[in-house]
C-alpha cells in the first residue's frame, strides 16, 4: 500500500448550535483507498465531508489535501452530493448538469465549449447515461439522477473523490454500476471517500474504513477493523451483525 | 377607439408611448430576474422587498423635501436592500425559517412605512399630497426619463446576466457544489438579489408596493410550464412580462379610469393561468387528456388479455363466447367492448364475442411484451 496521505484533518470539531456534532476529529487517509465513512443516523457523516470541502465553516480544524491546505487544491477534489438535496424540476438537461463539473476548471465568466461537452459525453458513457443526454433531469429515475451526480464528478478529473451516500435509494443495478465505477477509480489510483449506510456491503466493496459517532471510533483496512468490537462501539450495545460469512 | 387607432395613439401620444414603453420594460426586467426569484424558491422575497422598500420613499421625502421620482427610489433601493440583507441575516443566525424572516422584515418594515406615510400627510407641506401612490402604483406620472432609467437599468442587468450566466445556472441549481469548485456563492448570491431589489424597486412607481410581486412571479411562473431551458424560460418570461405591460397599459388607457398596475397584474396572472391549463407538457388538461388515454388503453388491454386467456384453452381462436363470462371480469365495459370491435379485433353476434385472427395477434404480441417487462 502506498503510504502518501491523501486527505489529512485535524482536530476538526463542528458544531451548528451548542452540541458538536463532529468533535475532535483526526483522520489520515492514505491515497487510493476506497474507504467507507459509517455510522448512526446523526453521527455527522455528511457534515465530515461537508467540513472537508469547505462548505460547512468548522470551529476548529484545518484540512489538507496531499500536504497542502484545500483551497489550494480544489481542482484534486471532486464531491458528489446527496442526491435529494437539489431541485430536479430544475429547468436543465443530463448533459447540461454533467457540463457543470466542467464549470471549476473554467473559472469565473468562460463558457463551456466544445473540449467540455466532450468530456461531458465521455463522462455520460461512462456511467451508461448517454442515451439519456437530452433529457430533463425531473424525467429521470433516482437511480439515473444519482449516475448523473457521479458523471459530474467524473469530468472534474479529480485525484479525491468525496460522496455522500450515492447508493441511497438506488436499484440493484444501478448499485453494481457505481461501486464498479469507483472500483475503476481505485484502480486508477484515485481517492475515493464514500459516506455509507449498508454495513453488510462495506466488506465486499470497500478496503478501507471509518467509524464515526460525533467522535472518530476508528479507521483502517476493513480486513483488520471492520469487526464487532467497534461496531458496537459506533453503533451501541444492542448492535450486532454478522460481518464476515 | 379601434385598434389601428390606439396604435397610432401609442406612437404619437408622449403620454401613452412613455407608459407603454416603461411598462413594457419593467415587465421584461422583473420577468427575467423573476425566473430566478421562482427557481430559487424565492418567490415571497420579491414580496418582502416591494414592502420594505415604502419606508425608504418616505424617509427620502422627509430628508429632501422633493418628490422627484428618483430621489424616492433611491430610497426605496437603500430601505430594500437594508430589508433584504436582514432577512438573510434571521435567516442564517436564528432558527427562524425563511418564510417567519420574510413575513417578520415585510409587515415591520411596511408598518413603519405606513406610520411614516400618514405623519407626512400631517404636515402643512402642500408638496407631500401624492406619495401615497407609491402604495398601489400610478403609470401616468411616468416620465421619459423614468423609462430612460429602466431603460439602463435593464441594459446592466443583462449585461450582467450574460456574463454571469454559467455562475448565475449552477447556483440556482447546486449552490454547496458551487463552492467546492472554488466559486464565490456569497458573491453570485448578492448580485441575484442586489439585481431583483433593483427591479422591483424600479416598478414601484407605475404598480405600487401591494402589488410589485406579482410582476415578479407571474411571468416566471407562465414561462416555466412551457420550457425545459433554463435559457428560454428567462427569454419567455421576459417576452410575457412586456406583453403584460403594453396589454395592460392598453387595457387601462382605452377603458377609462382603469389603474394601470393593477390592469396589468391581472394580465400578467391571466398568462399564467392560460400557461397552467394548456401548456402541452405540465398543463392541466394535456396531462388530463394523458391520463384518460392511458386508463382507456390500460382498459382496452386488460380485457383483451382476458379474452385471450380463454380463447387459448380452444381449437379455434374464433370460438364464440358469452359476453356474460367476461362481467367476471372488472376492467370490462360495454365502450371497451365496442372500440375492440372498431378496431377489428373482436366481433360481436348477439350476446356472443369471438376473437378475431388479428385480434389473437395483437393479444400474444401484448402477452410477449408484458413478459418482456417483467424480467
Amino acid at each position: 500500500m502506498e503510504n502518501k496521505i491523501a486527505v489529512k484533518v485535524d482536530d476538526l470539531t463542528v458544531a451548528y448550535n451548542y452540541k458538536p456534532v463532529l468533535w475532535d476529529i483526526d483522520l489520515e487517509i492514505p491515497e487510493g483507498v476506497l474507504m467507507a465513512i459509517v455510522g448512526p443516523n446523526g453521527a455527522g457523516k455528511s457534515t465530515l465531508i461537508k467540513s472537508i470541502l469547505g462548505i460547512l465553516k468548522p470551529i476548529a480544524g484545518s484540512v489538507s489535501i496531499y500536504d497542502k491546505p484545500y483551497e489550494k487544491q480544489r481542482q484534486l477534489v471532486a464531491y458528489v452530493p446527496q442526491k435529494g438535496s437539489v431541485d430536479w424540476d430544475f429547468p436543465t438537461t443530463a448533459l447540461d448538469v454533467v457540463m457543470m463539473g466542467t464549470y471549476g476548471s473554467l473559472g469565473w465568466v468562460k463558457r463551456p465549449g466544445q473540449k467540455q461537452k466532450k468530456a461531458a459525453l465521455e463522462a455520460l458513457e461512462k456511467v451508461g447515461m448517454l442515451p439519456f443526454k437530452n433529457r430533463q433531469i425531473s424525467q429521470l429515475s433516482g437511480g439515473q439522477q444519482q449516475r448523473i451526480f457521479l458523471a459530474r464528478a467524473l469530468v472534474q478529473n479529480a485525484s479525491i473523490y468525496f460522496m455522500d451516500e450515492p447508493f441511497q435509494g438506488v436499484d440493484a443495478t444501478t448499485e453494481i454500476a457505481i461501486i464498479n465505477i469507483l472500483k475503476e477509480l481505485r484502480k486508477a489510483g484515485k481517492t475515493v471517500i464514500v459516506v455509507h449506510h449498508d454495513l453488510q456491503t462495506v466488506p465486499e466493496y470497500f478496503d478501507w474504513v471509518t467509524f464515526l459517532n460525533v467522535k472518530k471510533i476508528a479507521t483502517g483496512p476493513v480486513k483488520d477493523i471492520f469487526n464487532d468490537d467497534n461496531l458496537t462501539k459506533t453503533y451501541g450495545i444492542n448492535y450486532k451483525v454478522s460481518i464476515q460469512e | 377607439m379601434d385598434i389601428t387607432e390606439y396604435i397610432k395613439l401609442v406612437f404619437t401620444d408622449y403620454t401613452l408611448r412613455t407608459i407603454t414603453l416603461g411598462t413594457a420594460i419593467l415587465g421584461a426586467v422583473t420577468g427575467m430576474l423573476g425566473s430566478f426569484a421562482v427557481l430559487r424558491k424565492q418567490s415571497l422575497l420579491g414580496d418582502a422587498i416591494s414592502h420594505a422598500a415604502l419606508p425608504g420613499i418616505a424617509i427620502a421625502f422627509l430628508l429632501t423635501g422633493a418628490k422627484d421620482s428618483n430621489t424616492l427610489l433611491l430610497g426605496a433601493l437603500v430601505s430594500g436592500l437594508l430589508g433584504t440583507f436582514w432577512i438573510r441575516g434571521i435567516i442564517s443566525k436564528t432558527h427562524l425559517k425563511s418564510d417567519t424572516a420574510l413575513g417578520l422584515i415585510l409587515s415591520l418594515f411596511f408598518g413603519f412605512g405606513m406610520l411614516l406615510l400618514t405623519f407626512i400627510q400631517k404636515q402643512p407641506n402642500a408638496n407631500q399630497a401624492g406619495l401615497d401612490k407609491y402604495l398601489f402604483g400610478q403609470a401616468a406620472t411616468l416620465l421619459e426619463s423614468d423609462v430612460w432609467m429602466m431603460s439602463i437599468v435593464t441594459g446592466i442587468c443583462l449585461f450582467v446576466l450574460l456574463l454571469f450566466w454559467k455562475e448565475f445556472k449552477i447556483l440556482l441549481f447546486d449552490a454547496d457544489y458551487t463552492k467546492t469548485l472554488g466559486f464565490n456563492t456569497k458573491f453570485i448570491d448578492v448580485l441575484i438579489t442586489s439585481f431583483i431589489v433593483l427591479a422591483i424597486v424600479l416598478g414601484l412607481q407605475t404598480v405600487g408596493v401591494v402589488l410589485m410581486s406579482a410582476m415578479l412571479l407571474a411571468p416566471a411562473a407562465a414561462a416555466r410550464q412551457w420550457t425545459n431551458s433554463l435559457s428560454v424560460m428567462v427569454f419567455l418570461a421576459a417576452i410575457f412580462g412586456a406583453f403584460s405591460g403594453v396589454f395592460g397599459t392598453a387595457i387601462s388607457a382605452t377603458q377609462n379610469n382603469l389603474s394601470t398596475g393593477p390592469v396589468i397584474v391581472i394580465v400578467a396572472s391571466v398568462f399564467v393561468l392560460f400557461s397552467f391549463i394548456f401548456s402541452p407538457s405540465r398543463g392541466l388538461l394535456f396531462k388530463q387528456i394523458r391520463f384518460i388515454k392511458n386508463r382507456r388503453d390500460l382498459q382496452l388491454h386488460k380485457t383483451l388479455a382476458f379474452m385471450y386467456n380463454i380463447v387459448e384453452s380452444h381449437e379455434n381462436i374464433s370460438h364464440p363466447h358469452a359476453i356474460k363470462i367476461l362481467n367476471n371480469f372488472q376492467g370490462y365495459t360495454k365502450s371497451t367492448l365496442q372500440k375492440l370491435v372498431s378496431k377489428n379485433y373482436v366481433t360481436l353476434d348477439g350476446g356472443m364475442w369471438s376473437l378475431t385472427e388479428e385480434g389473437f395477434q395483437a393479444a400474444s404480441n401484448l402477452y410477449n411484451q408484458q413478459n418482456d417487462n417483467n424480467e
